[in-house]
């Protein structure tokens, strides 16, 4: 998919901006109810994890954290539990969504790790937490980046295979199999979430450093200033 | 592929893109009271619905070797109310009723004069912890063949001497591993793992497998679903 520059000209200075359309609307839509659903399945998550706070056996029980209620949502099992298999729904949903759209329009380029991007991974880490220069911007995304969100889309399919193989054990015990197990998955599921939380945690520090233009465009689709030349 | 324009139509542009982002505030319903509830309903009633298509009554839980068994002395006793019911197990029998042809009460040797199944089946509690258990019994479906239940019926409901109660789809208590469980690791139930008589069924999840049954009803119309389930917890559950 070519990507769209457009020249601005300011009505009152007469000064010539350029804007790059960088994120089409299935992406936009489909980042932002995945916000949502990620949010409420956490909190729901946590709220289920509340009955039985442990990886080990039931007897003896040993407690892995008591997670405070008050950053849990649902107010008890039960209710955790109906946010949970609600909000999966639309979270699986929007995943296909965001997968098929990507995969059909060809705009997975933007965002997918490839071989060729290997190389530019480590002065990016060099400029990120070295303080080393800042490498020439060529896409949307630098290597680095395109790795993080990768991967952040290999936890979002791997949180939803361990979450089937909990909730269907024996209909898709092939599933629960290749995890070890029941017991095993529901690590696995509970690991993943740590993993995607991670994940959401550096994203939203790098919204910070990245600004306002870079921030208003997955609202509206287009960056001002971009600091790369789109071809 | 470059074009041009102003600062005031970009403006434009931008807000359209925005607007097309309304979608997104339609899961702001969920944080309205008012219809909160509804629509959890609605989520947790569509994942029953998933459920009860994703079952195959032809496909088994998996089975385990006896080396694999959780301890008995291990094997959590979970009940609502208390352990023992106090249960005259000299006196029990199952009364049944709804829709079959031979209603009435039944003994445990009655029960016991079927077939008996011995399974080591992973038992999943709703609340996160698992165990592997070895259970013996009579098939539920052998049992509603002796009584002559209509298996075309929708719902199979059991009562049980806690109070407890609960509800079952025709299609899950016909399941061949779905059993009218009388021992636990080979012997007679104890009074806290609901003798003399419970349901084990490895295809669902733990508070679908009522104990110290009393009554047991077939059925086409449900009036409650069952303890847990009249109280938000998923009808259907099936693992």
């Amino acid at each position: 998919m070519a990507t769209r520059t457009i020249e601005i000209e300011n009505v009152k200075t007469g000064e010539v901006t350029e804007a790059v359309y960088e994120h089409p609307f299935i992406v936009r839509l489909c980042h932002w109810v995945n916000a949502v659903s990620l949010f409420v399945l956490v909190g729901s998550g946590l709220q289920i994890f509340r009955a039985f706070p442990s990886f080990g056996a039931k007897i003896p029980q040993k407690d892995l954290i008591h997670w405070p209620k008050a950053f849990a949502i649902g107010g008890w099992l039960g209710g955790g539990l109906q946010w949970h298999l609600t909000f999966m729904w639309i979270y699986i949903g929007s995943g296909l969504l965001y997968l098929g759209y990507q995969i059909f329009s060809g705009n997975y380029k933007q965002v997918l790790f490839a071989p060729h991007d290997i190389p530019g991974v480590w002065p990016m880490v060099r400029h990120y937490f070295f303080f080393g220069p800042k490498p020439a911007a060529k896409g949307a995304y630098n290597p680095l980046q395109k790795h993080a969100y990768t991967s952040a889309i290999v936890l979002g399919v791997l949180s939803v295979l361990t979450g089937i193989a909990i909730w269907k054990p024996v209909q898709f015990s092939w599933l629960a199999w290749m995890m070890g197990g029941f017991h095993y998955a529901r690590l696995w599921h509970f690991v993943i979430m740590w993993a995607i939380l991670a994940f959401v945690f550096g994203h939203l520090v790098m919204v910070v450093l990245h600004g306002w233009n870079n921030f208003v465009s997955m609202f509206t689709g287009w960056k001002k200033d971009p600091e790369y030349r789109p071809e | 592929m470059s074009s041009q324009t102003d600062s005031r139509r970009f403006r434009s542009i931008s807000r359209r893109e925005l607007l097309k982002l309304t979608p997104v505030v339609a899961l702001g319903a969920f944080a309205v009271p008012k219809v909160q509830q509804k629509l959890l309903k609605t989520g947790l009633g569509f994942s029953d619905w998933a459920s009860a298509r994703l079952f195959r009554s032809g496909h088994l839980a998996p089975t385990f070797a006896d080396s694999e068994l959780t301890p008995f002395s291990k094997f959590p006793i979970n009940d609502y109310d208390v352990d023992d019911p106090q249960v005259d197990l000299d006196q029990w029998n199952l009364a049944v009723g709804g829709a079959v042809q031979k209603p009435g009460n039944y003994t445990l040797a009655q029960i016991q004069s079927l077939p008996k199944i011995t399974q080591n089946t992973r038992h999943v509690c709703i609340e996160g912890w698992d165990v592997i258990g070895k259970f013996g019994g009579t098939r539920l479906s052998d049992f509603l063949k002796m009584i002559g239940a209509d298996t075309a019926a929708r719902f199979l409901t059991v009562e049980c001497a806690d109070d407890y109660y609960e509800s079952l789809d025709m299609a899950t208590a016909l399941h061949p591993q779905t059993l009218l469980c009388y021992e636990m690791y080979g012997r007679p139930l104890t009074r806290e793992h609901g003798a003399p008589l419970r349901l084990n069924i490895p295809t669902k999840i733990g508070y679908k497998q009522a104990k110290y049954l009393t009554d047991l009803k077939v059925t086409n119309v449900l009036q409650k679903l069952g303890y847990w389930e009249d109280q938000g917890y998923s009808e259907f559950y099936g693992l």
